[in-house]
């Protein structure tokens, strides 16, 4: 009987921590390796691009505001969640996010396609005060935004490291990364084909209302707006990706 | 140093040059961070019932606290529990004194300090990794690494050293505790930075991959640093506190083994029905499940401990503490592979309903039988005859257990309650509520919640006292608990 051997790992350091290391090793590589080698882990999907730096920018933003403790970016094919929030969230519109942001606390909606659905006027009025345009909101309010400069002035760097990481920012991309950033919050941007074909769907001009400065606030809301937009519904067919 | 607490042992043999130092700076680091921390989520908890209480400010937001909240309870108080008490147990249980001599295991607590001012610096700036319970960046993990690996090295070497025959099985737990906790956080926390000069980096992996190596990590956190090493606490100190031995070894080698095999696969389960594939997410759910099963055995192992010895509950208040704790374990392991379920996860997810099952957990359990190991130690390491008083003890318990029965009960309310207004539809087949009528519906219970958080605050309050009065000396002079009140003392 097994149980009778057991004093073997109870007089041996080195066995137990062996054992221990044996037994808790193996749950991670049978869930997670197949992650990464398996083809239909990642739906093929038309759309799906790097953020652009303004985007990421914002997306750090994001992060930095833990706006994930109360906000997730994962609708489940659910008819309510389909409904309110639209098509079910696909694992190719995550697969430029590092880090993932699904969240797992719905305090506030979901904001997986969030963008689009307001205006910017309205993004930046609720993030200076939420209950100014939703009364019965319990979002903190999150007025410094709009009034700091946008701090990203490094861009090159964060794509160079993207890309390290494995977000295919193309040569071009890293080299316009400072100029996109100004440019996508201009109104010069929509009129300008190249940056149109780095970012397409990308929204553009002034987000926050005051064209002086490159805030903060531009940042975010331009991350918001492209949530959720790369992928076009209309046209994705889900047979093609029956997994 | 150590020959206060040497005269308590009842071993006859040779005395062994105990260091307790880092065990009494652990002690009271637990009782400090445990405080800040509860003091924090009531905050936060307020936050949500009134939402004008963040003030507007970026250093107070509700986003930037609730990471403090979660890491100050789970890292700092947990982990300084665990810290403590797994150096006076491995001593104790190995009769030797930790490997390393003075400088290393005191390296390994101020060095855990100084990850925790970091960490906690780092949450109110904004500073993040934006991973839930992973949010330290990248050279504050690299930190974490060193002193962990201090750590093990302590740990082990005094293993090592050791004059006993067997490994008492609350090492067990504590090792597997270290091991895992070394392999998740590496794990975790894969990622570039930006800039050798600054703050930010990249996770290496993304969406997809990037969410079950968070969750097989966050759920781990559970499962190991809350699960596996306060079972190393409850090994000792219950049997100790209740003068008998651990009701069955079998078991307890049976549902360690079992526990910690079955606890990794668990992880899938915060993402049930999200784009990670169906048949990783039926693996989570069905390890899930079968976890209930050695959750269990650590729960009857420790209830069971106390055959012949109940009624010592009446009368110490200490004791009763830890196996309160152990019913909270057993309710909240009962609870969580239930919501595992995809059926149940599919209304429960992304609800308060988890914030209720995790305080069951993290209040009930770790919080509890952190308590009772601290009212255990206090005397012990000062050298004190016994608490300054046990009936601010019973207090405390008092005030923890109404406090904790507030917070799960509102939360499985407005849990399942917008869980359901959630997917309500009207008779002519439209969703029935918009998503703020929802959160305006929880304002209540979130009230409640909040109730229950300070009362909880208020009992941790009455510990710092206690604890304080105990160091200095004082003794209450006070009725023992549980004598009858009819008859007379003598």
């Amino acid at each position: 009987m097994l149980l009778k051997k057991h004093h073997i790992v109870e007089k041996n350091v080195f066995v137990l921590v062996l054992g221990i290391f044996l037994t808790i090793i193996i749950g991670g590589i049978v869930e997670i390796v197949p992650l990464f080698t398996m083809e239909q882990t990642i739906e093929k999907v038309e759309g799906v691009r790097p953020y652009s730096p303004l985007e990421q920018a914002g997306r750090n933003i994001y992060l930095r505001e833990g706006c994930y403790n109360c906000h997730s970016q994962q609708i489940r094919p659910f008819r309510d969640e389909v409904e309110r929030y639209g098509h079910y969230s696909l694992a190719a519109e995550s697969m430029y996010d590092h880090p993932f942001q699904w969240g797992s606390k719905r305090t506030g909606p979901d904001l997986a396609r969030v963008g689009g659905k307001y205006s910017n006027d309205w993004h930046v009025a609720h993030m200076i005060d939420p209950r100014a345009v939703v009364p019965e909101s319990i979002m903190p309010g999150y007025p410094f935004l709009a009034e700091r400069n946008l701090n990203f002035d490094d861009a090159q760097a964060h794509l160079e490291t993207l890309k390290m990481v494995g977000v295919p920012y193309t040569d071009e991309m890293i080299a316009s990364a400072k100029a996109d950033l100004y440019l996508q919050a201009s109104e010069d941007a929509a009129w300008d084909d190249d940056f149109l074909a780095r970012y397409p769907n990308a929204a553009t001009g002034d987000f926050d209302g005051n064209p002086q400065k490159l805030t903060e606030m531009d940042a975010l809301v331009a991350y918001l707006q492209v949530l959720g937009r790369m992928v076009d519904f209309t046209t994705y067919n889900p047979q093609m990706n029956l997994r | 140093m150590s020959q206060g607490s040497m005269a308590q042992a009842a071993s006859p043999s040779v005395a062994v040059d105990y260091n307790m130092d880092v065990v009494r700076w652990g002690a009271l680091a637990t009782v400090f961070w445990g405080v800040i921390g509860f003091v924090v989520g009531d905050v936060i908890a307020w936050q949500l019932a009134f939402p004008a209480l963040n003030f507007d400010n970026e250093f107070l937001n509700f986003g930037r606290l609730r990471p403090l909240h979660t890491s100050a309870v789970i890292f700092a108080f947990g982990g300084n529990a665990l810290l403590a008490t797994s150096f006076y147990v491995v001593q104790r249980t190995c009769r030797a004194s930790l490997y390393g001599g003075k400088a290393l295991p005191a390296f390994v607590f101020w060095g855990y300090q100084l990850f925790i001012v970091m960490a906690a610096i780092g949450y109110v700036t904004g500073v993040t990794q934006g991973r839930e319970y992973a949010e330290p960046e990248w050279f504050v993990d690299i930190w974490l690494t060193i002193v962990w690996v201090c750590y093990l090295a302590v740990f082990v070497g005094t293993l090592l050293k050791r004059t006993e025959p067997h490994i008492y099985v609350a090492n067990w737990f504590y090792l597997a505790f270290i091991v895992t906790i070394a392999m998740l956080h590496l794990g975790n926390n894969l990622a570039i930075p930006v800039s050798l000069f600054g703050t930010k980096s990249y996770s290496m992996f993304s969406g997809v991959q990037d969410a079950l190596t968070q969750w097989w990590y966050g759920h781990n956190a559970v499962g190991f640093f809350l699960t596996a090493g306060f079972l190393g606490m409850m090994y000792y100190f219950i049997p100790k506190r209740a003068e008998r031995p651990v009701y069955s070894y079998r078991l307890s080698i049976i549902h360690f083994w079992a526990l910690i095999f079955l606890y990794i696969w668990a992880g899938p389960h915060h993402l049930h029905y999200t784009a990670l594939p169906d048949w990783a997410q039926t693996l989570g759910m069905t390890f899930s499940i079968m976890l209930w099963m050695p959750s269990w055995g650590g729960m009857i192992n420790g209830l069971m401990t106390l055959s012949g010895a109940w009624d010592k509950l009446r009368t110490d208040p200490v004791l009763r503490f830890m196996v309160a704790a152990v019913g909270f374990y057993g309710m909240s392991t009962f609870e969580g592979p239930v919501m595992s379920i995809k059926a149940v996860n599919g209304l429960s997810h992304y609800t308060d309903w988890t914030i209720g099952h995790v305080h069951s957990g993290a209040l009930g359990w770790v919080a509890f039988v952190s308590f009772g190991a601290i009212y255990f130690l206090i005397p012990v390491l000062w050298n004190r005859e016994r608490l300054y008083s046990m009936r601010l003890v019973a207090h405390h318990f008092w005030l923890g257990t109404i406090g904790i029965v507030l917070y799960i009960t509102s939360m499985w309310v407005s849990g399942i309650m917008q869980g359901l207004m959630w997917r309500a539809y009207d008779e002519l087949g439209f969703l029935q509520y918009s998503f703020i009528e929802t959160v305006e519906a929880m304002h209540p219970y979130y009230i409640i919640r909040a109730t229950g958080g300070l009362l909880f605050v208020l009992g941790s309050l009455l510990m710092v006292w206690n604890v304080y009065k105990t160091i200095k000396g004082d003794l209450r002079n006070e009725a023992p608990i549980g004598t009858p009140a009819t008859v007379a003392a003598e």
